[in-house]
């Protein structure tokens, strides 16, 4: 069956009336718990598995497919607003997102990200319809050796939000890369800086670090150098987009959702490292005279791009779903288990045996992005107002959103503990001027590179060459020297031409 | 309505009891045999396990021998992380079941924890998972022999992919070279993050050979991407796939499943958890549920379980000290 003869197949079932039913609740659920940190579309999923029992299968795959698109336009919305990403691919949102919002700029911050989403999403399931069975095989080329290569790539975008010192900036890098050591080491089954405590052995939740370090440790700060005073009302702004923001976040949507699309294809790519790679991206590429709005009253560009790049990335991360039945992320593994609750089993047989239902959920895919971009643009003046909170009440309710946030991810007293314990630390780290940014990405990827590198080396056996000799490994190597060197070679370039 | 239902559950429990009854040799009553059940799952929703102590619910609710149910899941580390709840909030309730299996025990000695699946009661074994060993479709490796051949010259250039390491996978490949006279040492295991990730990287050929249980890889040999070469069980899973056993490799290796009491009930209170489960796993619509979900039964209870579990937990340390992996 072609694309577009399924695709009609498709939206003829899925605009009826039950599956329009079903599209819209998921997309109401998805908004809502990706608006909460920590409760994710996997475990929302997970607690939904129940109704498989009575709801057609069609229906439930609606249901599931519109809550995971939901919680990644949530997502966006409290990292912007209240600087407390609700999952880990709006951490980098939240860096240019909570400026913007600081600045009277909310408005704009959540439209561009609300279009950004439906952009990348409507490109992202287009790349599902047509281009998902080429794209995953591709994607299957790439083994550790070239996972490990992305990551140094990654790395490279830690110099973007290093701040002023290196040294500051690399210290906060280190003690990312170690949150991320602790665990049982997947390679060897050892467990690594648990310190007898079993909540450790699956090491250290990211969101509940960027939670941490971002929120928790602002409002430490903020109680801790507050002075009484008149009480200060932020400015909320003009809530709608100008046409200077259409045009500056136009390319960084379009830039995003292709970097985005392919990382979530692959099956170790994920939604972090591309949201960092187009954080870098958008950095480097600006306008000269925006340029200074970077890390200081916020760049839309750097909400745009991110924002983008993280839903072409989940819409990704369909394709080997359905077309090989690999489960990639937390999320993809229960709808797999949601699939096999039915009778069907998920395999590279799906789109032949399941034609109907895999067309419908990717017409239904579509009809989701509609319905959230239309559920959340009027929403965003709405969502901006509270910012006309007055600051000691508002930053105390975003604690005990915090708060309330963690506790969810596993209802464990630990994890509390953990969230207080590296607030506190982040409010010292703000106060001597540590940027917190490079403590998640080092979280992230750290142990990721690790994994792969390791990965790399037992099939090579021990051999380091492995990184230069596979041809895709060798390209992307190239890529990272350039990106980090580039720049200064040519500046060094321009200032001998002068 | 009430009457109804009353009539629905009071048929569906004399079927059971007379199933009971059959199997037992003695008098099983058709009455409740809980009026409250805490099952604890010590992983997250939607798992193996959690699929299991929801499919208990779903028997037992069918032949109405629980009146109620209360879930609780605590994932993490191969159930390392709810295990010691699970021991410290329910010792001495008779009314708590516990999910576990062959990962706990692996957890229990890799992770070096104070406590393990000793410290619990075991009720019965329920379901098996046999392993699988495939290749890539692209691969040289025609049969088994093809793969063992090159495992016994040189099994650092074999690489087979699996889950995380001192995980079954990695057991069976550990018992695999001790058999053909290597070392579990010289294994070159490399460990992966969940099935999906792993399944890629057998599929792109990025590694020799990879080991997991047969419904992780079931849909891709069918679809001929994988190559199956051989399966764990007693019993043959795949139509034409041998088993190990059969083709001279004496290990017989499965994912099992089963259900555990709270520590410090007495012998009348567990002998009172064997004969509920008992009566689920003879109820029709336990039977119907393993043939949905594919499960291989392997019930077994009481003294029997409590023995095999004595020999796997012997036998997997064994290993892992062999790998390297267990002190």
């Amino acid at each position: 069956m072609g694309a577009i003869e399924g695709l009609t197949l498709g939206f003829s079932h899925a605009l009826s009336l039950s599956n329009l039913g079903w599209a819209l609740l998921g997309c109401f659920l998805g908004t809502a718990i990706g608006v909460l940190p920590g409760i994710g579309p996997a475990l929302t999923i997970a607690l939904l598995l129940p109704i498989t029992f009575s709801v057609s299968a069609t229906g439930a795959f609606i249901l599931f497919c519109g809550i995971f698109y939901g919680a990644m336009y949530g997502g966006s919305t409290t990292s912007i607003l209240l600087n407390t990403p609700g999952e880990s691919g709006s951490i980098i949102t939240a860096l240019e997102g909570a400026k913007m919002a600081r600045n009277g700029r909310a408005g704009p911050a959540l439209a561009t990200s609300a279009i950004g989403s439906f952009v990348a999403g409507t490109v992202g399931t287009i790349g599902i319809a047509f281009l998902g069975p080429i794209v995953v095989e591709l994607a299957l080329k790439l083994g550790p050796a070239e996972y490990f290569m992305l990551m140094v790539l990654c790395f490279v975008t830690v110099s973007a939000v290093l701040g002023g010192s290196a040294l500051r900036g690399l210290t906060s890098l280190g003690f990312g890369l170690l949150l991320g050591l602790v665990g049982v080491d997947l390679q060897t089954g050892q467990p690594r800086l648990t310190f007898g405590v079993p909540e450790l052995l699956d090491g250290v939740n990211v969101v509940l670090v960027a939670v941490a370090l971002f929120a928790v440790g602002e409002t430490l700060y903020l109680a801790w150098r507050y002075v009484e005073g008149p009480v200060e009302v932020r400015h909320v702004g003009s809530i709608m987009m100008s046409k200077s923001d259409w045009k500056r976040s136009f390319w960084p949507w379009i830039r995003g959702a292709g970097l985005g699309f392919p990382f979530g294809v692959m099956p170790a790519g994920g939604t972090e490292m591309p949201t960092m790679l187009s954080y870098f991206m958008e950095r480097k590429l600006v306008r000269p005279e925006h340029e200074k709005e970077f890390g200081t009253t916020g760049a839309i560009e750097g909400v745009a791009g991110p924002e983008a790049a993280n839903n072409a990335a989940a819409a990704g991360v369909l394709v080997p779903m359905l077309t090989l039945g690999l489960p990639t992320s937390a999320t993809a593994a229960i709808m797999l288990s949601a699939f096999q609750s039915y009778g069907i089993q998920p395999g590279p047989l799906l789109f032949t045996t399941q034609a109907d239902l895999v067309w419908t959920l990717i017409a239904s895919l579509f009809i989701a992005n509609v319905m959230l971009v239309v559920l959340n643009l009027p929403l965003v003046g709405l969502w901006a107002r509270i910012l006309k909170i007055p600051q000691p009440q508002l930053y105390a309710g975003i604690l005990v959103f915090a708060t309330i946030g963690t506790y969810g991810i596993s209802n464990s007293v630990i994890d509390l503990v953990l969230l207080y314990g590296i607030g506190i630390i982040a409010m010292f780290m703000r106060r001597f001027d540590f940027p917190v940014a490079p403590v998640v990405i080092g979280m992230i990827l750290g142990p990721m590179a690790e994994q792969a590198m390791r990965q790399a080396l037992t099939i090579s056996q021990g051999d380091w060459t492995v990184f230069v000799t596979r041809p895709i490994s060798l390209v992307i190597l190239l890529i990272a020297i350039a990106a980090l060197a580039g720049p200064r070679l040519y500046a060094a370039w321009l200032r001998r031409m002068a | 309505m009430t009457s109804r239902r009353t009539l629905i559950a009071a048929t569906a429990g004399l079927a059971a009891s007379g199933l009971g009854a059959g199997l037992l040799g003695r008098p099983a009553l058709a009455q409740q045999r809980f009026e409250s059940l805490f099952v604890f799952v010590p992983a997250g929703p939607g798992g193996g396990w959690d699929g299991l102590g929801r499919a208990l619910e779903q028997a037992s609710r069918a032949a109405n021998l629980v009146g109620s149910f209360q879930f609780e899941n605590v994932g993490g580390a191969g159930g390392m992380v709810g295990l010691p709840r699970f021991i410290s909030q329910r010792r001495g309730r008779p009314n708590a079941l516990m999910v576990g299996g062959a990962v706990m025990v692996g957890a229990g000695i890799t992770n070096r924890t104070p406590v393990s699946i000793r410290d619990v009661v075991p009720v019965a074994r329920m379901t098996t998972e046999p392993g699988i060993i495939v290749v890539p479709a692209s691969s040289e490796f025609q049969k088994l022999s093809d793969f063992t051949d090159a495992l016994k010259a040189n099994p650092g250039g074999t690489s087979v992919a699996g889950g995380s390491a001192g995980g079954i996978d990695h057991i069976i490949l550990g018992l695999m070279l001790k058999s053909l006279g290597r070392n579990a040492r010289e294994a070159s295991y490399v460990a992966f993050a969940g099935g999906g990730p792993a399944q890629a990287a057998i599929l792109g050929a990025q590694v020799k050979a990879g080991i997991s249980g047969v419904s992780e890889f079931a849909e891709q040999v069918k679809a001929g991407r994988m190559r199956a070469l051989a399966t764990t069980g007693e019993t043959r899973s795949l139509d034409g796939v041998p088993t190990l056993k059969e083709s001279g490799i004496d290990i017989v290796m499965g994912n099992w499943r089963g259900l555990f009491g709270a520590p410090g009930i007495n012998a009348a209170q567990t002998r009172a958890l064997v004969d509920y489960v008992t009566a689920v796993h003879a109820s029709p619509a336990w039977r119907e549920i393993l043939t949905t979900r594919g499960w291989d039964d392997a019930f077994l209870t009481g003294d029997a379980f409590a023995q095999f579990l004595t020999r796997d937990h012997a036998e997997t340390e064994q290993v892992l000290r062999d790998i390297g992996l267990a002190s």
